[in-house]
């Protein structure tokens, strides 16, 4: 296939998986099986695309103009590239998972959930091998679509009242804020596609500049910045495996990967770097890092916890975008990879737990380990690749995001990156120590408890041995991070 | 010669058989002539689109008699296009017509009810294709009364009093246009466009000029539903029959913008108009119609209102744009002029289609349905997100050379405030998609099934369409682009 051709099937596939599932929907072993099999081949597609892309093969397609000068089209590149690979390869991961999850859990309509998942892993793809912000813009706004039937999918009040949340959060931050920004861009700079080094150089005044990246900033609502984060908690009252893809890796990582393309392709860090543009904006990534943190603690709700870590692990890479130095790059793209597979794991854990014992708070998990030591066996693991320990992943990326912070200087930010390591110790820490070490409750015994279903032990089993081989072999990712940061 | 005798049967064909098909026997043969007639038209009304395409104007002199004593047709790329627009609206929405209006109107009035369906077409096709402003008013009365006609058949009572409301509303709205008129005929003694255009300089400094142009605006104003001259247009939406909704929505208050970009922009020569304070007024309107219509339909409780309360802030953003009066913006209103008649036909014809299952369309009555009638809903939910304004539909091309236009001028109250009327949108196009969703079926509606073929393939491709303007916008940018030069407008 060539190289268009190859781009292009990957980013149709996971739809034509979705009309698969919609057309087997009475045979719930044949509908898996269609999800299985376009998870499948997505995945290998992406390894491909990802093996020639690394080779010096460029993608590039453009399916037309619908408006004049501005092309629906579509070019790989580094940073797009790793988040085509998270999305790609977790999906099936989390197919696996699902599969044990939905059963086990007996939910209902789930021809629409595997439907509506398999359309919003092509808009995230879509949205990775964006080629301008009008593309990017146009998955943005159709992820936030498709997801919406899966946060509302339990249609209990609850769960209509999450969705409202979800959609008015985030089409009105995008309707409101970041379509202003793409249309002052275009107006400025005339063009809106993506390049090494920045459009807006020479074309906008630099003293509006911080204005614009605001706009930006908080126009992407899917990066959860406080105080425009409440849609992620909301979300949380989708099942577990939505949680995981979604909201801790395709939607969120959507944000902060626009984001990262605004910064590196749209501004272009040495424009940030000598007009000072996020001096005061990286703040509020500094606020919320430490703000979602100590929310993160005052809940009990296992879920609820982990959506506020993910909005406080968010903004280490939108951190990481603003100081906008090469370190603080490859830092940030990084984490969007390693962020991913721990919060996944994490994610995973509290679904098997929910599945296996229907207990969603922290405080009834005591002495639970000792039953189910798989699930929480991962748990740990993904704890401490959050936290940023070797052996694990999570280490990379809080390393070169802290010499980030030290290489332009901003040493509050390196201490702001350090406290929030030690509160991630507070919140996550102790949920699996608790769980192996203290006594069950009085009166409860977990004699009869069992793992959750082996689909969901082999899926965390995945991903979390992945928290480890990245420590090991984190080459690629490094290669392709480093590109995206703009150097070789 | 050809060329001309196309823009004639345009409006002839459809005159000839008005009367036609009130005398033809009951049964589907009536509906059958109306849907050849707006068929042919459709087709004409694309030939004469060819013709001018590449900026060239077909002039015919009616009966031979030259301008500017006798009537002439004087067709451009702007009136070509919104021939097309009514022509091919009409010729969706008669394959549709068929079962909706079986079900609406009882049977006796089926051939009058084509018949002055057929004579509302003639009117508003006429208004579109006559280069003579008192010509333009004949034409513009005859759709007006028969529009009275075609709301009050509408199955409620209520339909009666709205039709009585418009009736009032829009014959102020016909005479100020007349005495406008009458005016302008009193210091220039011609009636044809092209004729004014040259003769007005001369006399653009005399109150009664000015007066003339005043009530020549104000009466458009009323027919087009501007805000705050609006208050006919949510009843009359709400009780016509469901095919009249489609139709009107979709036409009638197209043809008003477009006659007010004629007067604008063909008939007054720019100094005229500059020296009034006629932009800031459309600026004003449109901004409060788009807020307020927006927000009054949220607290809609009828679908068919709701949307009718969209339509007055969708008529804003049209406003917006003449009232910014740059290329760009005046080309983004002329551009939404042709989505909205997309999106809104969608949308009426997909409230029709619940209204021909459960005769219906109060929010409390269709809950549920969107599991039933599947087809429909998407529908719903496409035109919503067009309205709306999601990027790869229709909605978003508009709002996106708008937002551009007021961005050029730094209008920044402006920018707002066509932000702010998506977000409303996003609130009751949600509403009525809740309700359609979540919410647990009426019990007399459990066995209801999804609507016949007939109704959901033009409702389908009206909707398709909305998707393919946001993606390809060759046609409808393109030709509001030839349209914009036609009016000679520069850009500001």
């Amino acid at each position: 296939m060539s190289a268009e051709q190859l781009m292009m099937f990957t980013l149709v596939l996971p739809l034509l998986g979705g009309v698969g599932v919609l057309l087997t929907g009475r045979s719930p072993n044949l509908r898996e099986a269609v999800t299985l099999l376009t998870a499948g081949v997505t995945a290998i597609l992406v390894l491909m695309i990802a093996g020639r892309f690394l080779a010096g093969e460029t993608f590039i397609y453009s399916l037309g103009e619908p408006v004049a000068g501005i092309a629906i089209a579509f070019r790989i590149e580094a940073s797009g590239m790793i988040f085509a690979l998270v999305a790609g390869l977790l999906w099936i991961v989390t197919s696996i998972y699902a599969i044990g999850y939905m059963r086990g859990h007996n939910e209902k309509n789930q021809t629409r959930f595997y439907t509506a998942f398999a359309i919003a892993i092509s808009c995230a793809l879509g949205i990775a091998f964006s080629a301008n912000l009008f593309t990017l813009f146009l998955f943005y706004e159709l992820l936030t679509l498709s997801t919406y039937p899966l946060v509302a999918h339990s249609g209990t009040a609850e769960a209509k009242r999450g969705g409202r949340v979800y959609l008015g959060l985030l089409l009105g931050t995008s309707i409101g804020l970041l379509l202003l920004a793409i249309l002052i861009t275009w107006l400025a700079a005339g063009t809106v596609e993506f390049q090494d080094g920045g459009v807006l150089a020479g074309k906008f005044d630099p003293a509006w500049a911080g204005l614009l990246y605001a706009l930006f900033l908080f126009g992407i609502g899917k990066a959860a910045l406080m105080p425009f984060h409440r849609w992620l908690p909301a979300a949380m009252v989708a099942p577990t495996p939505v949680s995981a893809l979604l909201h801790a890796v395709a939607v969120v990582k959507a944000g902060v990967f626009t984001l990262f393309k605004v910064t590196s392709q749209i501004f272009g860090s040495a424009y940030i770097l000598s007009n000072d543009v996020t001096g005061v904006l990286v703040w509020a990534a500094a606020l919320t890092i430490l703000l979602a943190s100590l929310v993160a603690m005052t809940k009990d709700n296992l879920k609820a916890r982990l959506a506020y870590s993910t909005v406080s692990q968010l903004s280490y890479i939108a951190m990481g975008a603003m100081l906008a130095s090469k370190t603080a790059l490859i830092g940030a793209s990084m984490h969007i990879a390693m962020h991913a597979f721990s919060k996944i794991t994490l994610f995973f854990a509290a679904g098997a737990i929910f599945v296996a014992t229907h207990k969603k708070l922290v405080s009834e998990l005591d002495g639970l380990g000792r039953a189910m030591p798989i699930t929480f066996g991962a748990f740990f693991i993904g704890t401490l690749s959050i936290i940023g320990l070797p052996p694990f992943g999570g280490l990379w990326s809080k390393w070169y995001l802290a010499s980030g912070a030290v290489e332009t200087g901003q040493m509050l930010l390196l201490g702001v990156l350090m406290i929030s390591t030690l509160l991630n110790i507070v919140y996550l820490l102790p949920i699996p120590i608790r769980a192996f070490f203290a006594k069950p409750a009085e009166g409860v015994h977990y004699g009869e408890v069992r793992e959750a279903p082996k689909t969901i032990l082999l899926a965390m089993l995945i991903t979390s041995s992945a928290c480890i081989a990245l420590f090991f072999y984190p080459d690629s990712l490094y290669r392709l991070a480093t590109m995206a940061a703009g150097g070789f | 010669m050809m060329q001309g005798h196309t823009s004639l049967l345009l409006v002839v064909l459809p005159l000839i058989f008005a009367p036609i098909t009130a005398v033809l026997p009951r049964g589907r043969l009536t509906w059958l002539a109306t849907m050849a007639v707006t068929s042919i038209c459709a087709v004409l009304a694309g030939m004469q689109l060819m013709m001018v395409i590449d900026g060239g104007v077909i002039s015919y002199e009616l009966g031979g008699w030259a301008p500017p004593w006798g009537i002439e047709y004087r067709i451009d790329s702007l009136n070509a296009f919104m021939a097309l627009i009514v022509a091919i609206i009409a010729a969706v929405t008669l394959p549709y017509a068929l079962l909706s209006v079986e079900k609406e109107i009882p049977e006796r009035q089926v051939p009058l009810f084509y018949s002055a369906f057929l004579l509302c077409f003639t009117g508003l096709l006429g208004i579109t294709q006559t280069g003579d402003i008192f010509n333009l008013f004949v034409f513009l009365e005859i759709s007006s009364l028969s529009s009275y006609a075609l709301i009050s058949l509408g199955r409620r009572r209520q339909a009666l009093t709205s039709a009585y409301q418009y009736l009032i509303m829009g014959t102020i709205g016909a005479t100020f246009f007349l005495i406008g008129v009458g005016l302008i005929y009193s210091e220039t003694g011609t009636l044809n466009m092209m004729d004014l255009a040259a003769r007005l300089p001369g006399v653009a400094d005399l109150r009664t000029t000015q007066t003339g142009f005043a009530f020549i605006m104000i009466g458009f104003a009323l027919k087009l539903a501007l805000f705050p001259l609006h208050l006919w247009l949510p009843n009359a939406y709400a009780y016509a029959p469901s095919v009249i909704t489609v139709f009107l929505a979709a036409t009638a208050t197209k043809v008003a913008l477009y006659v007010m970009l004629r007067v604008l922009y063909t008939i007054f020569p720019e100094g005229v108009v500059a020296a009034t304070p006629t932009g800031d007024l459309f600026i004003l309107s449109g901004m409060f119609g788009i807020i307020s219509a927006s927000v009054y339909a949220v607290y809609q409780a009828n679908v068919k209102r709701l949307l009718a309360y969209s339509s007055v802030a969708q008529i804003g953003y049209m406003a917006l744009g003449i009232g910014l009066g740059s290329a760009t913006s005046v080309m983004a209103s002329i551009v939404h002029l042709f989505n909205h008649a997309l999106m809104k036909g969608a949308l009426f014809m997909a409230v029709g289609a619940l209204i021909y299952r459960i005769g219906s369309s109060r929010v409390e009555n269709i809950r549920g349905l969107g599991r039933q009638m599947p087809w429909t809903f998407g529908a719903i939910i496409i035109g919503g997100l067009s309205l709306i304004g999601v990027p790869g539909t229709a909605g978003f091309i508009s709002k996106w050379y708008l937002v551009l236009a007021a961005l050029e001028q730094q209008i920044w109250l402006v920018v707002a405030v066509i932000l702010a009327g998506s977000l409303i949108a996003v609130v009751y196009v949600g509403k009525v998609i809740e309700a359609l969703y979540y919410k647990p079926p009426v019990e007399d509606n459990i066995s209801v099934k999804e609507a016949p073929m007939l109704l959901l393939l033009p409702t389908w491709a009206l909707v398709l369409a909305n998707v393919y303007f946001g993606l390809d916008t060759g046609l409808s940018v393109g030709m509001a682009e030839h349209a914009v030069e036609t009016l000679g407008i520069i850009a500001k």
